[in-house]
């Protein structure tokens, strides 16, 4: 399937595919530090593993940035 | 409104004759009052704008005294500056650059206690710190006291800023909810920040200040701007309220509370 990730089409094999394992397959390495925005919504964590992603949806990663010092 | 002098009209004639701000904007821009939290990375970059951009009262928030290691990117403080409150040696360079400025400090660290008394008197807040603690405090009380703010954050190479008109456009935690968890949060001295990156960022706030002041543009409602200067790509996010959101949703925060601070956050200044 065809998944937009932060802005850029991205060809996946899978056919069925959550957003835990979209995180697992983009190397996002600590998904409490990022918020995952899925066509304009913003998930909650606890349901990663049940939202499945179908052809052409846009996904955001959108990274917690704590500094200003 | 005031009267433009001419020193006044010979100072800002570069804002003047820009066609969306010209004198009206101008003073507009004199009779503001801009709210800076921080006098670091970020807040060092925006003092020197607004002051210079003749924001008529400046109120700059730290609890902090400059330290030898902030010198690499906190450019409001000098080598003869360490060991002075940030706030004391932020307000000196503000009235070097622009003695005309009216500029208040706030030499302690902001609680639930006393930020609505500290930000009440302003047109616009912004938020230069470096802990989601004070972040998430300070999106709450600027939807409590519905007071429009510059979110902004940096992470060594990379910076990201939203602007916020508090129940109009989606807040801080309508993108992020709640701080994240203490333990798994790089924001210690130990994850690093380019120097530049943080006046990329706080230049950008200013600049947003500005628009919001003047009315010029369109500011950055809705929309979360991030950039990686590694690669100095910058992208836009579009976003839009959550009607469930914490803070600013139908069940929506009516009193502050302080939120967590992870450990190694604490300052040991
Ligand atoms: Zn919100």
């Amino acid at each position: 399937m065809k998944l937009i990730i932060n802005g850029e089409a991205k060809e996946f094999s899978q056919t069925k595919l959550n957003v835990e394992e979209l995180l697992v397959l983009e190397n996002v390495e600590q998904p409490d530090m990022v918020s995952v925005q899925l066509n304009d919504e913003f998930l909650k964590k606890p349901d990663y593993a049940a939202v499945f992603l179908k052809d052409d949806d846009a996904v955001n990663f959108l990274y917690f940035m704590g500094g200003g010092e | 409104m005031i009267d433009l002098n001419d020193e006044e009209l010979e100072r800002y004639s570069r804002h003047i004759i820009l066609e969306d701000v010209g004198i009206e904007g101008q003073e507009k821009i004199l009779n503001s009052k801009v709210l800076i939290i921080g006098a670091g990375g970020l807040g060092s970059p925006i003092a020197y704008y607004l002051a210079a951009a003749g924001v008529g009262e400046i109120g700059i928030v730290d609890g902090d005294v400059v330290d030898l290691s902030n010198l690499q990117r906190q450019i409001a403080h000098t080598t003869a500056d360490v060991g002075i409150p940030k706030v004391e040696s932020a307000k000196a360079k503000m009235l070097a650059v622009n003695p005309h400025v009216k500029v208040n400090i706030y030499h302690t660290m902001l609680y639930s206690g006393n930020i609505l008394e500290i930000i009440g008197p302003y047109d616009f807040i912004i938020d230069g710190t470096d802990n989601f603690a004070s972040k998430f405090l300070i999106n709450d009380a600027c939807v409590l006291l519905n007071k429009p703010l510059s979110h902004g954050g940096i992470l060594r190479f990379s910076g990201q800023t939203m602007t916020i008109k508090p129940r109009e456009s989606a807040c801080y935690a309508c993108v992020f909810d709640s701080p994240p968890p203490a333990g798994v949060v790089p924001t210690c001295s130990s994850a690093g920040i380019l120097g530049a990156v943080a006046g990329m960022l706080g230049t950008i706030q200013a600049a947003e200040a500005l628009k919001f002041i003047t009315g010029a543009g369109t500011p950055l409602y809705n929309t979360l701007l991030a950039f990686d200067a590694k690669s100095m790509l910058f992208r836009s996010v579009k976003l839009k309220r959550n009607p469930k959101c914490r803070v600013c949703g139908e069940n929506g925060i009516t009193e502050l509370r302080d939120y967590e601070q992870a450990l190694c956050e604490v300052k040991n200044a």
